[in-house]
């Protein structure tokens, strides 16, 4: 169901090399219920862009029906495949594992995750610098998952990311946009690059405020699909981030310290001069 | 078999053995997978899916064999 107030227009679109994005929602599709459900959850979402994973065979086990709900919601929608690298620990890894996805996926676009603290699962930024420089050499579109860290992320760009994806907080943690300085420092020093919020998404007023901060996208996975709706949740997603969107480009009024009336009564109030 | 005539690898971390002269193309096909549906890695090297054919399995190769999975 559409909103006449959330219309988006052509005007909005944002890029990726040559393709032109109108959401900017982009969606996991790890741990939904059902396939159904994912699909379901894809169509509400409006993405058109989710993103996908690789695993090895014995370890799959199969996978039930889920890939096949995915190329179908795809076929459906035009939305394109985000292969990611998750769960690797070196440049080396994640750059065969690229090279891998983009064989299976017939895409050179690449989610590229390289880890380096198992606690946090942060990402390594030295290892995350070396593959990418190595992928975008080699003709990959690379999506780094990155922290907000400023000269880092400069790094990245240097090395040839086509954009940056800074982490809101842990993955899967729902906590949010922790670090707002750091985030609004990166959106402000960086104004002309592509910036995606991708991890630590727990709830749609979160990722409301990451469009508000001038943020042009943002990733979720488990906030949806571990709702008790997660179909619901992802249509509440994208109204969010349609209204963050909105709301940016209407202009947030600026915070300040002390009161000021919004309701012009002007003189004495009606009561206090008038009721003797 | 013979043990020259038995190649003994790994698969996805399992030992694994195949008939001497294997390629990387027959043991995708051994294992019933169609060609397209997996990614190969030996000894943490990507093969390309055209160079299966040329990859013939050594003693002692770790084989990887990837397929599409969910993903955040």
């Amino acid at each position: 169901m559409s909103h006449p107030t959330l219309t988006r227009t052509p005007a909005d679109a944002w890029q990726v090399g040559e393709i032109r994005l109108q959401s900017r929602f982009l969606l996991g599709t790890a741990g939904y219920p059902s396939p159904q459900i994912l699909q379901d959850a894809i169509a509400a979402a409006g993405t058109q862009v989710v993103t996908v994973g690789l695993k090895r065979t014995l370890a799959a086990a199969g996978d039930n029906g889920f890939i096949a709900a995915i190329r179908q919601a795809l076929a459906d929608s035009g939305a394109r495949l985000l292969p990611n690298t998750a769960g690797c620990r070196s440049a080396r890894e994640a750059v065969q594992l690229a090279q891998m996805a983009r064989e299976l996926y017939d895409t050179p676009w690449i989610k590229l995750e390289v880890v380096g603290d198992e606690h946090t699962l942060q990402p390594d930024m030295f290892e995350l610098h070396a593959a990418a420089a190595e992928l975008a050499r080699d003709g990959f579109t690379v999506f780094p998952y990155c922290t907000e860290d400023l000269v880092s992320c400069r790094r990245l760009l240097d090395a040839g990311c086509a954009l940056l994806m800074p982490w809101g907080a842990p993955i899967g943690s729902g906590q949010g946009l922790l670090n707002l300085f750091g985030l609004r420092t990166l959106r402000e020093r960086l104004p002309d690059t592509t910036l995606i919020i991708d991890a630590g998404i727990g709830a749609p007023s979160h990722a409301a405020q990451a469009l508000e901060m001038g943020f042009d996208a943002v990733l979720l996975n488990s906030a949806v699909a571990q709702a008790r709706d997660p179909v619901a949740m992802a249509r509440a997603f994208r109204l969010a981030i349609e209204a963050g969107r909105l709301a940016r480009g209407a202009g947030v009024m600026a915070t300040q310290d002390f009161a000021v009336a919004s309701t012009p009564v002007g003189g004495e109030p009606l009561l206090l001069g008038g009721a003797a | 078999m013979n043990t020259s005539d038995v190649i003994a690898l790994t698969l996805d971390g399992k030992p694994y053995e195949v008939p001497a002269a294997t390629t990387l193309a027959g043991l995708v096909e051994s294992l019933g997978h169609a060609p397209e549906k997996v990614s190969t890695a030996v000894n943490g090297l990507f093969v390309p899916r055209g160079q299966r054919q040329a990859r013939v399995m050594q003693q002692g190769d770790a084989v990887l064999l990837f397929q599409p999975i969910v993903g955040g």
